[in-house]
Formats: C-alpha cells, sequence, structure tokens
C-alpha cells in the first residue's frame, strides 16, 4: 500500500503561498500576544496559589464565592476544571495574596471555610473527622481512639488500625477518585463494628483537596528565566549541530523554521486562551527538537542530490528532494501525530496543555521543513549568485555519501 | 548469500530477557498479581503519580554569619576588659543588614598599641582590620570567610532537615539542594498530604538560646525606652515573651549576645511537671555546661530568659549555679507539641531560618487518577502505530512492530535497572518515543521501496536501505537527544522525567530500528528464495 508513489510536485513554485499562509498565522499570534489575551501564565510562572477541589455534587459557584469571601480571601477566582461529571473545580488567588512566610494560609482558610460553611451540617459537625479530606494518620488516630475493634491493646492496635486505614483510604483514593458517596460502601471491605464507629464519629464533608500548587514570587521569577534560556541555548545547539554537519546556511534556514513554529505555537497559545506552563515549555523545547528532524531530513537528501546530480537547477533538485522524502515525512509525521493526538483526547487534563502544543508543533514543525526550509536555501542560494559568487550550494564538510 | 544469524539471534533474546527482568526485577511467582505487584515495586513513581508533597525552601544564610560575628563579638568584648581598655564599646552598627561588619570605638590612646595588636593576631585570619578616626576600628570580615560560613550553613540546614523529616517515618524522602547559588533546598516527601505538619517540624529554627536580662518586663516597647532614658544600650535586644504564659505579652531587654547558645544543647527529651503538664528538660554540651557554671555562679540572683525562636519563654532567678541540665516549662503545649520541640532540639538546632518558596500537595487520588490516563494515552497510541505499520507495510509492517515492542521493553527495563522515576510527562515521553521510534523504520523502509523501485534485487535494496537512512537517524536522534538533555539540566522534576524517557527511548531505538530489524530483515531474505520480492507493501 503506497499514499505517494512517484510524485512530482513543485513545492518552491508554490512559496509565495506557502509565505502568505505563514505570515497570517505568525502575524495573527503576535497581534494577539501583544494586545488581545496576550500570554497567560500557569502559576509556575507568575506565582500565586491554585486549589484543585473535587466536589460530590455540582458545585454552586455563588456559595463558593461567598464561602471564600468569609475566609478572608477577596481576590478569588473560581473556575470549573476538566468535565463538568467531575464537578471539579479551581481556586486560583494572585501572587499578591501568596505571601511566603504563610505560603499555607491561603489553602487552609479554604478548606476550613469550606467545611464549615459550604457542606450541608458544616457546623453541626464541627469537631468530628472529615472522611473526605482525612489523611492516613488522622485516620488511625481517629481508629485508635475510638478502638471499634476493641482490640484494648496499643501494640496490636499499631498494626491493624493503620492498615485498615489503608484499605480505606485506598478505596477512596483510587476506586472511588476521592470521594466516598457514604459509609455504607465500606460495607464487607471493612469489619462492621468500624463502619458504625465511623457513622457515629465521623462525617463525609462531600469535597477533597485533589492537588495545591503555591508558588512564591521568587520561584516564578526564576523559573522564566531558566526557560527562556533552556530556549535560546537549545536553539544555539541546534545550529552548532548542523554548521558541524552540514554548512552554516543550511544550519541558519533551520533555525529561522523553528523560530517560525515557536512563534506561531505560543501564538496558538494565546489566541485559544491557553496558559504556559513549565510542561508547555517542555513541549516547546520537544518540538523544536521535532522540527529539526524533519528538516534534516530533507536537508540529507538535498546534499545527497547534489553529489549525485551535478547539472540539475538548485530549485529543481530541492524540489525533487522534497518530493523522495514526502512519504516518509508524511508518514512519520502522521504516526507521530497519531499518538500525540491519543495523549491530546485521553491523557486526562494535567497534560492538556503539552499535548496541545505538540499536536500544534508537529503540524507546523512538518509544514516549515517543506515551506519556510526549503526555500530559504534556495533564495540564500539565488542571492549569492546575484552577487557573483559561485552558484553552487557547498554541500557539507564531510564527503560522505 | 545466506547470513549466519544466530549470534546475532541470540544476543537479541539475550537483551529481550535481560531488559524484561529490568522491568520486573525477580518475581516470587508468575500469576499476573506476582507480575504486577513486582513491576509496581521496581518503578519508581514520580511526585505527580504517587501523591505527596514537594517544597522548596530558601535558607537564610545571612543569620548564620550573624551568629558567628556574635560569638567574635562577645571575645573582642571580653579581651577589651582584660586590657582594661575603659571607655571601649564594641558594637555591631547595622546587625541585621550588614551582619559581618564590627566596629570598636572610644578606645583609649595608651592602650591604643595593645589593642590594635591584639586585633591582629585574634582575628585578621577572617577580618580585614580598618582603622578610623578618633581612635576606632572597623573589623569586615572577609568576603571568602563569608561564602564559607553560607555554604556550611546551607550544608547543615539540609542535613538538620533532612534528620527531622526521617524521624517522622517518611518513606524515601528526597531533601537536597537546589539550583546553584541560590541557597535552596527542595524537599519531596511521597504519599505525605498533610504539609501543615510536615512545614511546622522543618520551619522552626528550634533557636533556642539563655540570655541575661538587662532590664524589664515592660507592657510595651515605648514604655521599654522610656525606662532606659530613650534609647536602647548597645548590644542590647527587645523581645516579646510568648503570649501562651502567665505573664505573657510583655516586653524585656536583654543581652543580644546569648550565655548558652544553640548548638551547645545536648539533648532534648519531653517529659512532665509536678502538675503532670508536658515539659521539655534539656542537657547542655560539656564545654556549654562550664561556661554556663561559670556564669550562673558568678550571678546568681540575676535573671536569665530561655529564648525561643526570639521569643522569650520564660524567665528565671539565678539561684545557684547550674551546670548542664535544665528543664523548659511547657506553658500549655500538648504533649505532641513537646515532642515536636524536642525533636527539634535533638536533631540540632538549625543554623538559619527557612523561608517557603514554593508548595505543591498532589492528592493520591489524582496521583492515580493521571497513572490511569496516561497509561489508556499510551496504549492507545501504541495500538494505533501497531495496526497502521501492519496496513501499510505488510510483512515488514510486523518487523517494524516487534522493533518497536522490543524498544519499550528495553526502555521500561533501562529505567527499571536505572532506577529513574517515571513521572506523567514521562509517560508522555514513552509515547513520543513510540512515535519517533517508529520514524526510523519508516524512513528504512521507504528507502527499500525506492530502491526496489529503482531496480536493485531484495537483498541489496535492504542493503543500501539500511546504509542511507543510517546516516539521517543519526542526525535526527542526536538533535532531540540534545532537546533532551537541555530539558533535563534546566527543568523540574516532571519534566525531567520526561527528558530521561525520551533518551532512553530514543537511544534503545538506534539499536532496535537498526540492529533488530536488520536482522529480521535477513532471517526473512535466508527464507527466500534469491531475487524473491520481500512483502513491503
Amino acid at each position: 500500500m503506497e499514499f505517494f508513489g512517484e510524485v512530482n510536485i513543485d513545492w518552491l513554485g508554490k512559496k509565495w503561498y506557502f509565505l502568505g499562509f505563514s505570515l497570517i498565522f505568525s502575524v495573527a499570534g503576535l497581534i494577539s500576544l501583544l494586545f488581545w489575551h496576550h500570554l497567560p501564565l500557569g502559576v509556575d510562572f507568575k506565582g500565586g496559589t491554585l486549589i484543585y477541589l473535587k466536589f460530590e455534587q455540582a458545585p454552586n459557584y455563588a456559595r463558593l464565592q461567598s464561602a471564600a469571601d468569609r475566609a478572608g480571601l477577596h481576590d478569588v477566582n473560581i473556575v470549573r476544571f476538566g468535565h463538568p461529571e467531575d464537578h471539579e473545580v479551581i481556586f486560583s488567588l494572585p501572587q499578591r495574596e501568596t505571601k511566603e512566610t504563610s505560603l499555607d494560609a491561603p489553602r487552609e482558610a479554604i478548606v476550613r471555610t469550606l467545611q464549615q460553611n459550604y457542606m450541608h451540617n458544616g457546623a453541626a459537625n464541627d469537631g468530628k473527622l472529615d472522611l473526605d479530606n482525612a489523611t492516613k494518620g488522622s485516620l488511625t488516630d481517629f481508629l485508635t481512639k475510638t478502638d471499634p475493634l476493641h482490640l484494648a491493646n496499643p501494640a496490636v492496635e499499631e498494626i491493624q488500625y493503620p492498615q485498615i486505614a489503608d484499605t480505606i483510604l485506598n478505596y477512596r483514593d483510587k476506586v472511588k477518585d476521592g470521594l466516598i458517596g457514604s459509609f455504607s460502601e465500606l460495607n464487607g471491605k471493612v469489619e462492621p463494628g468500624v463502619v458504625s464507629a465511623l457513622q457515629q464519629g465521623a462525617y463525609l464533608s462531600g469535597f477533597t483537596v485533589r492537588n495545591t500548587e503555591i508558588v512564591g514570587p521568587q520561584v516564578g521569577a526564576q523559573l522564566r528565566q531558566k526557560a527562556i534560556f533552556a530556549t535560546l541555548y537549545s536553539l544555539a545547539g541546534m545550529l552548532v549541530y548542523l554548521w558541524f554537519r552540514f554548512e552554516l546556511i543550511y544550519g541558519v534556514a533551520a533555525v529561522v523554521a523553528v523560530f517560525h513554529d515557536t512563534l506561531i505555537t505560543v501564538g496558538a497559545f494565546s489566541l485559544t486562551n491557553r496558559e504556559m506552563t513549565l510542561t508547555v515549555v517542555a513541549a516547546i523545547l520537544t518540538l523544536i527538537g521535532y522540527s529539526m528532524n524533519d528538516t534534516i531530513v530533507v536537508f540529507d537528501r538535498v546534499r545527497e542530490n547534489l553529489k549525485l546530480m551535478r547539472r540539475v537547477a538548485l530549485s529543481d533538485l530541492v524540489n525533487k528532494s522534497i518530493n523522495q522524502t514526502l512519504s516518509r515525512t508524511v508518514l512519520t509525521s502522521g504516526l507521530t501525530f497519531l499518538t500525540v493526538l491519543s495523549l491530546f483526547l485521553f491523557g486526562g487534563e494535567v497534560l492538556k496543555g503539552f499535548s496541545f502544543a505538540l499536536v500544534i508543533g508537529i503540524l507546523i514543525g512538518t509544514y516549515s521543513s517543506i515551506a519556510v526550509a526549503a526555500p530559504m536555501l534556495v533564495a540564500y542560494q539565488d542571492w549569492r549568485s546575484k552577487r557573483g559568487k559561485v552558484a553552487t550550494l557547498p554541500a557539507g564538510k564531510k564527503a560522505k555519501a | 548469500m545466506r547470513k549466519n544469524l544466530t549470534g546475532k539471534t541470540i544476543l537479541i533474546i539475550a537483551i529481550l530477557l535481560v531488559f524484561i527482568g529490568g522491568i520486573t526485577g525477580i518475581p516470587n511467582g508468575f500469576s499476573p498479581a506476582a507480575l504486577k505487584q513486582s513491576i509496581t515495586d521496581r518503578i519508581h513513581l514520580g511526585l505527580d503519580l504517587s501523591g505527596g508533597t514537594h517544597l522548596i525552601l530558601q535558607v537564610m544564610v545571612a543569620e548564620a554569619v550573624g551568629s558567628t560575628t556574635d560569638s567574635d563579638l562577645q571575645r573582642i568584648i571580653t579581651d577589651l576588659q582584660t586590657a582594661g581598655a575603659t571607655g571601649a564599646t564594641a558594637t555591631k552598627p547595622q546587625p541585621k543588614t550588614e551582619p559581618q561588619i564590627i566596629t570598636i570605638t572610644g578606645v583609649p590612646l595608651d592602650k591604643d598599641d595593645a589593642v590594635r595588636s591584639a586585633l591582629e593576631d585574634q582575628f585578621s585570619a577572617q577580618y580585614a582590620i580598618q582603622s578610623g578616626a578618633n581612635n576606632s576600628y572597623t573589623l569586615t570580615m572577609k568576603p571568602s570567610v563569608v561564602r564559607d560560613i553560607e555554604t556550611r550553613a546551607l550544608d547543615q540546614s539540609r542535613e538538620t532537615i533532612y534528620e527531622r523529616i526521617n524521624r517522622l517515618g517518611v518513606s524515601e524522602p528526597v531533601v537536597e539542594i537546589y539550583g546553584p547559588g541560590t541557597n535552596e533546598i527542595l524537599v519531596e516527601l511521597p504519599g505525605i498530604e498533610d504539609p501543615g505538619r510536615v512545614r511546622d517540624v522543618i520551619q522552626s529554627t528550634a533557636r533556642l538560646e539563655i540570655h541575661e536580662v538587662l532590664g524589664g518586663p515592660y507592657p510595651d516597647q515605648p514604655g521599654a525606652l522610656q525606662a532606659n532614658g530613650g534609647t536602647l544600650p548597645p548590644n542590647s535586644e527587645l523581645l516579646k515573651s510568648d503570649t501562651g504564659s502567665d505573664t505573657g505579652g510583655q516586653y524585656y531587654l536583654l543581652n543580644r549576645i546569648p550565655i548558652v547558645s544553640g548548638t551547645e544543647f545536648r539533648d532534648a527529651q519531653p517529659s512532665v511537671d509536678v502538675n503532670g503538664r508536658p515539659d521539655v528538660s534539656f542537657t547542655l554540651t560539656t564545654a556549654g555546661g562550664d561556661n554556663f557554671y561559670k556564669y550562673t555562679s558568678a550571678n546568681i540572683g540575676k535573671s536569665m530568659a530561655i529564648v525561643l525562636d526570639n521569643t522569650v519563654r520564660e524567665v528565671a532567678t539565678i539561684n545557684g549555679a547550674i551546670r548542664d541540665q535544665g528543664v523548659i516549662e511547657g506553658g500549655g503545649i500538648s504533649k505532641e507539641e513537646a515532642q515536636n520541640l524536642s525533636l527539634m532540639l535533638r536533631t540540632g538546632a538549625l543554623p538559619a531560618s527557612i523561608h517557603f518558596l514554593e508548595e505543591r500537595t498532589i492528592g493520591p487520588s489524582l496521583g492515580a487518577d493521571s497513572i490511569r490516563h496516561g497509561v489508556e494515552a499510551a496504549v492507545g497510541g501504541l495500538l494505533a502505530v501497531l495496526i497502521f505499520m501492519l496496513i501499510y507495510y505488510h510483512s515488514a509492517g510486523i518487523n517494524a512492530d516487534l522493533a518497536l515492542i522490543l524498544n519499550l521493553v528495553i526502555l521500561l527495563g533501562f529505567m527499571g535497572y536505572v532506577g529513574a522515576t517515571l513521572t506523567l510527562p514521562g509517560i508522555a515521553g514513552v509515547i513520543l518515543t513510540i512515535g519517533m521510534g517508529v520514524d526510523s523504520n519508516v524512513l528504512i523502509f521507504e528507502r527499500i521501496r525506492e530502491e526496489t523501485r529503482a531496480g536493485k534485487s531484495p537483498a541489496a535494496a535492504v542493503d543500501q536501505g539500511f546504509a542511507h537512512a543510517f546516516q539521517t537517524i543519526i542526525d535526527t536522534h542526536v538533535t532531540t537527544i540534545v532537546s533532551a538533555a537541555i530539558l533535563f539540566l534546566f527543568g523540574t522534576g516532571p519534566v525531567k522525567g520526561f527528558a530521561v524517557t525520551l533518551t532512553f527511548g530514543l537511544l534503545a531505538n538506534l539499536f532496535t530500528a537498526v540492529f533488530v530489524s536488520r536482522v529480521i530483515f535477513e532471517a526473512h531474505l535466508n527464507r527466500r528464495q534469491r531475487g524473491e520480492p520481500i512483502s513491503i507493501g
């Protein structure tokens, strides 16, 4: 089975269409970055507090907002997270309310307020153990104090109750995704005495903290710097490697193509109002590598053909090289795209930004090898011949086939 | 021409077994449950998959410099007294902002030479000594010495924090110095979802010191200033007493230089007082005990204050000489607080205080969720690629699929052996390896097709295909690995996990796509007649 047999498309002839296409997207991205959405920064880079909460039932945003107000946090942003059936919510507080001397304060305040004010029978349950938010330590303490199995022997209690706590918590976290509906669900998993002790002495607040990220202002600035340096070093490294394996112009053309890809991808984040986090930067660095790959495959073929076909005009030769590698290019991009698409669809919320960057990056990376790097090579060549210099594109330092 | 493949085949099978061993370790049995158990034992999960707490702390190393200059200052004062230089005062003009500078003023003319030579004898190694107007001297600690103290403070903080966390019973804690030159420490505690208790244990410097009381109690700061003629004497400080105790909320004027400092405490244990309420009993080191004995015997009737973290815990009158045993009154603390306090005192005082810069807590339910999503995405991607290769390349597709599966086995096995940590982006790295790894095979197969179209025999086509594609494969893999290396250097934990899996995956791919695929092709060619075309779609 073959998608592309003998192909003969004039790629370089279409270069003005490509340029137009690239310009539209680059400029749109730039305008959005500068004037519209700018670049939304994740908590990694701008600092602040993010608290991810999951609720048993659909959360009432107005009541959540007033609960936050009562906790003394007035600048809270409450948004829905993930699929609606998951009932997940993010509380985000800006960096101002996140002081380094008491990083934990906002989170503690929110959890306490929700326990008291938001959930049913909040006030009545004050002092009891909240099984939805219990840690292994607090659950074991509860069991040891109430001693539902009447062990009355501290040495035995020290062994038995932590194990029972483990069973309950594993059920809560791994099977039930963090929230238990009612105590009766534990019947059959632990002894009946334990279940009735819980029914009397504990309650279920109906919400749980899934994740918190608290980043002080110092760290945010450090990470921003690191991200920029990493990108610059990456580009420099590629340039050097390509200079070494080919010639400088190949390196420059490849770097320009990669720069174009990065700009469009970051622009896409701005246009779709998605946040830039550390993992997204990792994805961007990966797609830099990927786009280089693609460009190298074409350049390798160009180099080979330069030795074999000495009398062919450069633009024809480059066209031929692209056509020869087209099959491989489309296939590889297609396959990698399939895997990344799988990640985007099934990989969960945490990796959404990451997989989005890769999805866009792979498409644009493939496009740029044909539409940006190759034409640049030919353009440089034409420029050199116009200035009267030798009209053959250097084929590279190493005389290998 | 038949090629002898036995050696190569044995090598491949051996590698396969070795790396499967890396994934499962030596299992206790071969049932699915036992295998699953040994896999989960081997693979080390990152914090974002196992749940837990991640903290970044900064050590305020300037405070350690301050402590050292404080004790040097004490020596100078004593020396000035023994030299009989009455009227001379030594102090730190800016103790908080410039802890490394000590000034001496008012040295009487006749003692000037003696004082100068004494200073140079004892301090010229660590301080730059400058003389100024009116017989004054300024000692500035040398920058290399300052750096030395700061580095030691950072290292000691790291060790002390590690000790404290260890005694909390956390499994596999990570406490390491983070980032060059920023005096930061990274703490990762898998499975701990209650960072509050951990922070309490880490953050309190538990700096216990005993100071001489110069004046007080005063109801507030202005009152204290008034009682002392509008200003505070040199080398003194005004500290508040603990609001929890009976005489709480009042201010005491203390000598800033302690009689007994934190490092001179040898042991501390929780105990109970005569009323059965929790308190903490402590023991000093021999040297500390000697100093304390000297001080208390010479100052009977005076008051001293026990200061914990810059708060006055209690004030006691010296009734007799005390050597090395004492008690800190609980003042109503709970049993757990008494245990925490003794733990902090026992594991050594932190040389400087700690600020928290970053905290992330991942709940265990989110961790389990992430694992599930990651595995689903990986399986989905893998299946899509495997099936596609079969459809597009027919029998050669089986070749690619086998190479790909071996690639993944080597990747995971290698991670098992090295003890690398698997994070959620790491799983994404495995998924990317699938996509980019199969690229190598695509390159080779497309080339083989091309050579066949150009009329070469199957054996020659395979030969040429591998030869030409090899260069390109090396180039593409190297550039991606360079990206990954930079990510590893600059990235944080989860991103490092991604860089690691991607790099190992691509390295393994060099082996499987080139060597293993080649062997499979040649085995295939061996079975066919010469010139018979191979099934490559």
